[in-house]
Parts: structure tokens; C-alpha cells; sequence
């Protein structure tokens, strides 16, 4: 690392990984729970582990974006982080909060929306800590002596989605003008604006990992970036379908959620046209298997299994079924989870002196997790076309096909053990590293 | 060859046009359609209790409605239709798991007034115009 500050962003990937972990162990006994051993239920009901599962992960990636930020802002702008301090007690307050809110789920105290499950007087605590990150970044950077297009997208990024939270704030007395808005936050998140912050981060490790000049990197992720928002606001439209508004969006979302794949095929060739480019490879293999596989696997989950149910026709019968479970978990492992495991796999080395480069486990990590990963979309995946299939065309009842497809879910845990074990191995590695230490500055 | 200017003017107005067009589509959406597709002139404030009441349970975290939620357990848009105020009152007042296949709810064991109002909610809610949707099991015998 070039600049003190920059430690920072090991707590905040610290605080990451045991996030991680925790949202595994909710993942787990949801599996279970589906192959019906639900002995936790008196303790632990479905909705409390799937309201801490879906949170963890977005509280785990956010932390990942802040550390990601706090690390490549002051490289890109040649400026230490205005306050470390400040920086250190907002890791602590986003702690606390995601702490309250996760324990207040296991007593009935939230707000049953789908993703924004966090209650109303933590969500003013969440807007503080934002604000705060945001002020910190921002300052940083415009105090800095560059402005970089890659610390300028990241950073529009970070502000936009800040942003897009306030309108899952509104209370609506309509169900459907409550859903309506509730996709504004978490759509145009995660087909919008986190694909900026994902594309910031992917041309920072890039120009790193690969040497290929900045120019040409950074005119690529203009064109990436560019081809996101502008399939994927209008592509919000594929939730619009069959929630009570009218049948323009079935036009207008059907159109441009087929572009969407475009945006995450443009980062997959990117990313592999870069890599074939440069010439000065950095020995950091790690760090490049997971810059490689985010763009890669992102194309597959979040592009092709989206659009393979995003055609109105085909969502008619897929929309609420396990079919969906199966695109998010591949579209937010490819897409998210693995940008963030890419950058920390990139920073850690430099932020502790301590160049584990190539280990067997560090690769292991990778490759378990992802083959585990995908196998856990497959069992999601006939899982849920079964479901489809015996309940929307045959007409059985709901508990009766859950009954028939049980047997899948054990196939998931199988696959979830595998998962498991690549992430262990990730955590193993993390913490072999040691803590960010003052040596490890380059001068 | 595209110029890293050109790459930004792309960027910026792409992002603008489809943004601007999205606000349009949202506005006619919302003040046309939504009132007369959800019969808003039935929302009557025991329906709103209603989902307050769905909502400050997570009813969403393990029930679908719109199609939204988890999947551990029954679409519910149609529920008052299909089932009847009767089946989702035992439901909802009973003060143990309800588990008519197995796979155990929550036992709220709500009041009779609170469990009305989520009964009035989701007769309000299957009323709603959604383009077909749930489809109609064509292959039923």
C-alpha cells in the first residue's frame, strides 16, 4: 500500500467475512428447514433466518464496497483519507446497527418488505452512517491531487445508491405502489447502480493486475457502464409484470431486460481482453482467478439465468417460485460476492506485507466455492422448474409439490458443504495474512 | 475508433434518456393505472391495518404475495378466493403451528380483530388487476 489510511479497509473486510460466515450458517438451516427438518422453527422460524440471510449479505457487501473504497480512494486520488478516526467509528456504527437489526429479527421487530427488512428508526442510523462514509470519500477525493475515471465511477456509484435507499423509506397504504418503489431501491441497486461500483472496482484491480494503460481501461468502463444503466433502468420493468400496474412494462421490461446481459457480457469480454492484453502480469494469481471469475460467472448468473426468466411469458409462471432463488444466488455470488473476495484477495498481500501470492488453499478456496456454488444453482434450478411445473400447470397444491421436491434440497446442502468449505478455506487464508501492518508501506 | 470522450458522452446520455423515459412510463403508471388496477377506492383503513399488520410480521419472509416473498410457503394473492375468510381466521388465531402439510407457520394466535383486518387486506389485495397472473393450471384435470 502507498498510504497509511488505507489500513482501514482490512477492518472493514474483517467485518466482511464474519458477516459471510454468519449468513451461511442462516443459509444452512433455511436448506434444512426446506428438506423439512425445521427443528429450530420454535427458536428460529423460516422468516427470521431468511430476513438475516438476505441482510448479511447486503451488510457484508456494503462493507466490502466501503473497505474497497477506502483502500482505492486514496491510490487513485494521491491523498491519505481525511479521517481515519471518523472512518473507524463508522466501521463500528455500521457494526452495531447490522448487530441490532439481526438480533431484533429474532423477536418480531422489523419491517416485513422483502430486503428492507431493516425497522424504521435503524434505517435514520443507516442514512448517518452512509452519509458519513460518503463525506469521508468524497472529501478524500476531491481534496486529492487526481480525479481518476475509475475513483469517479466508484465513488457515483457509492452516492447513487446512498441515494436510491430514500424511496423504500415512503410509507405506501398500497401494496403495489409499496412494491413499485421497494424495486426502485433494490433493482436499480443491484442492476444499476452497484454495477457501477462493481466496474469501478473490476477497472482498479485491472489496471493493476494486467499493466494494460489506464485510457484505454477506463474508456471501456464508460462503454460498460453506459450499456448498464441503460438496459437496466428500463429493465426495472421486469418486476413491473404481474403486480398491479399496466401492460406497458411487460413491452418496455421484456425489451430491455433482454439487453441486460449485453452490460455483463461487455465486463466478461472486458475483462478477458485486458488480461490477454497486458504484458506485465502481477504475481498475485489469486487476486486474478477472482477478477477473472466475478466477470465471468456475473455474465452467467446475473445475464443469461436473468434473462431466462425475465421473458413475460416465461415469468408468468416462474415469478415467486424457486427459480428466482436460483438467478440471485448466482447473480449476487458472480457478481458481488466475488468482486469483493477479488479485491480483498488483491488488497490483503499489500496492506500486511505478506505475499501469499499462490497457495493450494487460496486456489482451492476459489474454485470450491465456485463449483459448489454452482451446483447449488443447479439443484435451485430443478427445484424450482419442478415446482413450476407441478403447481402452475398441473395445478397441485403448493405443500404437496414442496413434499416432491424435497429431495433436491438435500442435493443444495450437499453442494452448500462444498460452498462451505471454499469460503472456510478463503476465511483460513484471510486470516493467515495477520493484521495491515505499517511495513508493508511503499515509500 | 470510439474515443474515451466519446465512451462518457455514451455513458452520460444513455443514463439520462432511459432515466427520463422511466420517470415518464412511472408517472403515467401511477396516477392512471394503479387506482383503477387496485380498486383503490376500497382501501379502506382496515385494510391498511391489515398491512401493517402483514408487514410488522414478516408475513413476506416466508409467504409470496404479488409473486414477493420467500418461497417456504403459499402464494397468497388469491388466498381469500381460494381458501376463504373462514381457513385463513383458523390460521392466523391459531395458537399453534399451522401445518396442514407438514411445514409449521408461526402460531400468531391473533385477536379476532387484527386477524379480520388481514382478512380484509388480502381480499383487497386479490382484487387487483395483475395482467393474469397467477396463471390458471391449464394441464389440471
Amino acid at each position: 500500500m502507498k498510504y497509511k489510511s488505507q489500513k482501514v479497509a482490512y477492518w472493514f473486510f474483517a467485518l466482511s467475512m464474519l458477516l459471510l460466515s454468519l449468513q451461511i450458517i442462516y443459509g444452512f438451516i433455511m436448506g434444512f428447514a426446506h428438506m423439512g427438518f425445521d427443528n429450530l422453527h420454535s427458536v428460529i422460524p423460516f422468516n427470521t433466518a431468511r430476513a438475516v440471510h438476505t441482510n448479511l449479505l447486503v451488510v457484508w457487501l456494503l462493507s466490502g464496497f466501503m473497505g474497497a473504497a477506502y483502500y482505492i480512494i486514496p491510490e487513485e486520488s494521491e491523498n491519505e483519507l481525511v479521517s481515519v478516526k471518523l472512518a473507524y467509528a463508522q466501521l463500528i456504527s455500521l457494526a452495531i446497527v447490522g448487530v441490532i437489526a439481526i438480533v431484533g429479527y429474532h423477536f418480531n421487530y422489523w419491517e416485513g418488505r422483502k430486503f428492507l427488512e431493516i425497522p424504521r428508526p435503524l434505517d435514520y442510523l443507516v442514512v448517518v452512517n452512509v452519509l458519513t462514509f460518503l463525506g469521508i470519500i468524497v472529501t478524500t477525493l476531491f481534496k486529492g491531487k487526481k480525479r481518476t475515471t475509475t475513483s469517479l465511477v466508484l465513488t457515483m456509484g457509492l452516492v447513487f445508491a446512498a441515494l436510491l435507499y430514500l424511496p423504500g423509506m415512503i410509507w405506501f397504504d398500497n401494496q403495489t405502489m409499496d412494491s413499485f418503489f421497494r424495486w426502485w431501491v433494490v433493482h436499480l441497486w443491484v442492476e444499476g447502480v452497484w454495477e457501477l461500483i462493481m466496474g469501478g472496482i473490476l477497472a482498479f484491480l485491472l489496471i493493476k493486475i494486467t499493466g494494460v494503460d489506464r485510457e484505454v481501461i477506463e474508456k471501456w468502463l464508460y462503454v460498460i457502464v453506459g450499456l448498464t444503466f441503460i438496459s437496466g433502468i428500463l429493465g426495472t420493468g421486469h418486476h413491473y409484470y404481474y403486480i398491479g400496474v399496466g401492460k406497458v412494462w411487460l413491452i418496455v421490461g421484456g425489451i430491455f431486460s433482454a439487453l441486460e446481459p449485453l452490460a455483463f457480457l461487455g465486463m466478461a469480454l472486458f475483462a478477458i481482453a485486458m488480461y490477454r492484453k497486458g504484458e506485465k502480469k502481477h504475481p498475485n494469481k489469486i487476486a486474478l482467478s477472482w477478477t477473472l471469475g466475478t466477470a465471468i460467472v456475473s455474465f452467467v448468473g446475473a445475464g443469461l439465468l436473468g434473462l431466462a426468466h425475465t421473458i413475460p411469458q416465461v415469468n408468468m409462471y416462474t415469478h415467486g417460485t424457486l427459480v428466482t432463488a436460483m438467478h440471485g444466488h448466482l447473480a449476487f455470488w458472480g457478481a458481488y460476492a466475488m468482486i469483493v473476495l477479488a479485491i480483498i484477495s488483491y488488497t490483503l498481500p499489500n496492506l500486511t506485507g505478506r505475499k501469499y501470492y499462490d497457495t493450494t488453499v487460496g486456489l482451492l478456496a476459489f474454485w470450491l466455492s465456485n463449483i459448489g456454488m454452482l451446483g447449488m444453482t443447479v439443484a435451485f434450478g430443478v427445484a424450482g422448474v419442478a415446482q413450476v411445473y407441478l403447481e402452475r400447470k398441473v395445478g397441485l397444491e403448493f405443500g404437496d409439490v414442496q413434499k416432491e421436491i424435497q429431495v433436491h434440497f438435500f442435493i443444495l446442502i450437499c453442494c452448500a458443504t462444498m460452498f462451505t468449505t471454499g469460503i472456510g478455506m478463503f476465511i483460513y487464508e484471510f486470516f493467515k495474512h495477520g493484521r495491515p501492518s505499517d511495513e508493508a508501506l511503499i515509500k | 475508433m470510439l474515443s474515451k470522450s466519446q465512451a462518457k458522452l455514451f455513458f452520460l446520455g444513455g443514463t439520462i434518456v432511459t432515466f427520463a423515459v422511466f420517470l415518464i412510463l412511472s408517472w403515467t403508471s401511477l396516477s392512471n393505472e394503479v387506482p383503477k388496477r387496485t380498486h383503490e377506492e376500497n382501501l379502506t383503513p382496515q385494510v391498511v391495518r391489515g398491512k401493517q399488520i402483514w408487514e410488522a410480521n414478516n408475513c413476506m419472509g416466508c409467504h409470496t404475495i404479488l409473486g414477493e416473498g420467500a418461497y417456504y410457503a403459499p402464494e397468497l394473492t388469491k388466498v381469500y378466493e381460494r381458501r376463504g375468510e373462514g381457513y385463513i381466521k383458523a390460521a392466523l388465531m391459531s395458537k399453534t403451528p399451522w401445518s396442514p402439510r407438514g411445514r409449521k407457520m408461526v402460531a400468531y394466535g391473533f385477536k379476532e380483530e387484527d386477524a379480520n383486518d388481514v382478512v380484509a387486506f388480502l381480499k383487497w389485495i386479490g382484487e387487483t388487476d395483475l395482467n393474469g397472473f397467477p396463471p390458471k393450471p391449464d394441464l389440471k384435470k
